[in-house]
């Protein structure tokens, strides 16, 4: 029995703001709050002490409960929530919002706000948040009247669910939560017309189906839309690359949609992917993006990108087709849809013969441009790929559901090399807008929402302690997360464009004065592990993972390794860097791409 | 794919919502596309909808996307690009004042008078003269009056409408 059906037989009895808005979260499936409390939002947090139907998790920064929810929401596909005050509380939040909008991640954010006959007085904890978070929000709502708080509420998670999904924020004055406020019955929808009408536009599944049957040199890129929508996609998507035979390969934000370890992935494209996947994508005849959305760190240098591809955009947000690379096909909807539509179309059509294409794209696998050297003398220093590879071998040993999560940096971008994933949902990563600190809340969000799972933050030391408080909630709700820091004393990936780009001039890119990670674990009621030669990796991994409550594993890994592949700034796919020993200037390093970020 | 800069009238209507326009005021500032004039008012109370016009410029892939980022803001119930979709009737208002004497004075009058320009407030030593018109005429009275004592200019940014019986907002029977 839901809230709502019990007050059915009594009628709207008389409830404050706070409580309407409780009814409105359970009936829209709320489980989880990720929040902090402050002056504003009061009346909220005493309606929260007054029922025990949503569950609060108390953050120790407001940003770390967006990133937590992002996670939450990401490893669920429900819609994220998150709680914050006024001022601070808000302004704090607005780094997690444009996260989640930049990786179309679905959020309601509910803040606190002064009372409405305060607003525009400056009054103490106001700022003009909805002003803020205009652009840091899909859409955003000042709530100025009670009787339309339950149905903002209502709409604020249809337009973060809905389309592209995406961050809202309801900004709450105080007089509205402490106040009454009736709680009416949902009404229809005014966001109907925001919906897409119909399925995906039959000529264009046509003549994408034409293209693939015609092509001697297909490709599937695909990206974090397959994850937004919903597994039955990646599961379209597998049946589709089966049915074909395309090769396929992924933005960072999709990775697990296909499964890494099949012989027809790619692996990643783009800025650090595998030598495969880009000079496929330059190379192919047929490009079709699936739920992606041409990112400068996949495209590299637009004019040269996939240069004689025949082109098709598969998109739910038709701004995003033809915004960056213009196409000849564009396909508007729910990737699913489309997908399906596909596979109608292709039908129990034959595997081309596309022999040659995949010859070509062994050849290049054989560069193995992901490939390293460990030395594997116990007292030889870690590599940071190789700790990654034995996480991932010791972690698949467990058997069990495994979550990652990442900081920003080369870490994430070996972490996206090495770690595979068959499933979608698993991986959390801050794609589009970077963001250092992103991996311990998020590591945070994934083990509330799955509480038996094993979940692996793979940390930076320097991204980490952006957001180190948050040891504090993991301690509090005995989270039994695994926070892996690859501690190579930089910051690993300024210092690597420092080195490239910069004559060595390792400008500030030092992590100096670091804490001993082993010892802050404990501090914080954790459990510190370190490895500092390759002798102690596994067993470390293993204590690590046999562990059953939270561990901070300092993992000392070589200073000056950099990520490799990589495609610098301004070039294009088939002038990737493969490794430290090549001719910069040869590989499409320039004063021009200097310029680019 | 031709990269010239082209101009477009784009009308957009919104819901009369407080901070609509500075959603799309906000949306044009961040992604650095260009606003030449801007109009809005109430045109449904009803509804309340509000109709914006926006005078824009850029290639025709940055006039794509102006049309596609303004579709996917909430309050937008419609983008209609009034250049792209046939002609339409443009025009703008402006007040223009003008402090002279003597020769210069009649001149401007006699001017204002080829223009359609209408007195509308009228000192010894001063005219306001509303014009109507296209951006175009209204610069051209403007320099025309620049020798003759030109001293303040308030425009109001182009208001446009397509031509013909068809309408913009396709949910509303033409009447």
């Amino acid at each position: 029995m839901t809230a709502a059906e019990r007050d059915a037989g009594t009628g709207n009895e008389a409830l404050n703001g706070a409580e309407v808005l409780l009814r409105v979260l359970d009936e829209e499936g709320v489980e989880v709050i990720f929040g902090y409390p402050g002056g504003a939002v009061l009346p909220i947090y005493d309606a929260l002490f007054k029922q025990d139907r949503i569950r609060h998790v108390l953050v120790r920064h407001e940003q770390a409960a967006v990133h937590a929810a992002e996670a939450y929401a990401r490893s669920t596909g429900k819609v994220g929530v998150v709680l914050v005050t006024s001022g601070p509380g808000a302004t704090n939040a607005v780094t997690g919002l444009v996260d989640a909008l930049m990786d179309s991640i679905p959020l309601v954010c509910l803040s606190g706000q002064v009372p409405t006959k305060l607003i525009g007085n400056d009054a103490f904890q106001e700022a003009d948040t909805t002003g803020i978070t205009r652009p840091a929000t899909k859409h955003n709502y000042l709530v100025r009247e009670p009787g339309t708080l339950a149905q903002t509420v209502r709409e604020a998670f249809e337009v973060a669910r809905s389309g592209r999904p995406g961050p809202v924020l309801v900004d709450l004055p105080k007089d509205i939560t402490v106040g009454k406020a009736p709680l009416t019955k949902p009404a229809l929808s005014r966001l109907q017309r925001l919906s897409h009408q119909g399925g995906p536009d039959a000529e264009a599944i046509a003549r994408t189906v034409e293209a693939m049957k015609t092509a001697k040199r297909p490709l599937f890129y695909t990206g974090g839309g397959i994850i937004n929508s919903g597994p039955e996609a990646s599961e379209l998507l597998r049946r589709l690359a089966r049915k074909t035979g395309f090769p396929v390969t992924s933005t960072l934000m999709g990775l697990g949609a296909f499964p890494s370890p099949d012989p027809q992935f790619l692996g990643m494209l783009g800025m650090h992917g595998s030598v495969e996947a880009n000079m496929a994508t330059h190379g192919c005849d047929l490009l079709i993006a699936l739920g992606s959305r041409f990112d400068d760190r996949v495209t590299g240098r637009v004019d040269a990108f996939s240069p004689n591809s025949f082109k098709v955009h598969a998109d739910i947000d038709p701004s995003q087709i033809d915004k960056i690379v213009p196409v000849d096909v564009r396909i508007e909807g729910d990737v699913r849809d489309t997908l399906e539509a596909l596979l109608e179309a292709w039908g129990d059509t034959p595997a081309p013969d596309l022999s040659t294409w995949w010859n070509q794209i062994a050849s290049w696998r054989s560069v193995d441009g992901f490939g390293f050297t460990q030395d594997m003398d116990p007292s030889a220093i870690i590599r940071p790929q190789h700790a990654i590879r034995r996480l991932y071998v010791l972690a698949k040993e467990t058997g069990r559901d495994t979550f990652v999560s990442t900081e920003v940096g080369q870490h994430q971008m070996w972490a996206a090399q090495h770690f595979q994933f068959d499933k979608p949902n698993r991986w959390l990563t801050s794609g589009g807008l970077g963001t250092m600190g992103y991996g311990l809340p998020a590591a945070v969000g994934a083990q509330v929402a799955h509480p038996d799972a094993l979940v692996i933050d793979i940390a930076g030391e320097a991204s980490t302690l952006m957001n180190i408080q948050e040891l504090g909630t993991i301690a509090q709700y005995r989270l039994p997360v695994k926070i892996f820091i690859l501690n190579n004393h930089y910051m690993g990936m300024v210092r690597q464009w420092q080195e490239l780009l910069h004559g060595s001039r390792y400008s500030q890119s030092y992590s100096e004065a670091l804490p001993d990670f082993v010892k802050l674990a404990e501090a914080f009621h954790a459990t510190g592990m370190r490895a500092t030669h390759v002798g102690e990796l596994d067993d470390v991994i293993r204590r690590m993972l046999a562990h059953d409550g939270p561990v901070v594993a300092d993992i000392c890994v070589a200073e000056g390794e950099n990520c490799y592949p990589m495609i610098p700034s301004g070039a294009a796919h088939n002038q990737m860097l493969l490794g430290p020993d090549q001719d910069s200037e040869a590989a499409g390093l320039t004063e021009e791409g200097k310029m680019l970020v | 794919m031709t990269e010239t800069i082209q101009h477009s009238v784009i009308s957009v209507l919104i819901e009369d919502e407080s901070g609509a326009l500075a959603r799309v005021v906000g949306l044009f500032s961040g992604r650095g596309y260009n606003i030449e004039s801007l109009t809005v008012a109430l045109v449904d109370a009803e509804q309340k909808l509000s109709r914006i016009t926006v005078l824009t410029s850029g290639t025709p892939m940055v006039i794509r996307q102006i049309k596609a980022q303004l579709k996917r803001l909430i309050p937008v119930h419609d983008v209609c690009d009034l250049t792209e979709e046939g002609p339409y009737v443009g025009r703008e208002l402006a007040l223009v004042k003008v402090v002279s004497s003597g020769d210069r004075r009649t001149e401007a009058l006699r001017i204002a008078d080829s223009f359609r320009a209408r007195p509308v407030d009228t000192t010894a030593m001063s005219f306001v003269f509303e014009l109507t018109g296209s951006p175009e005429k209204i610069d051209a009275f403007i320099e025309l009056m620049r020798p003759l004592g030109l001293a303040e200019v308030s425009r109001t940014g182009i208001a446009a409408i397509g031509r013909g019986p068809s309408v913009f907002h396709l949910k509303k029977e033409p009447v």
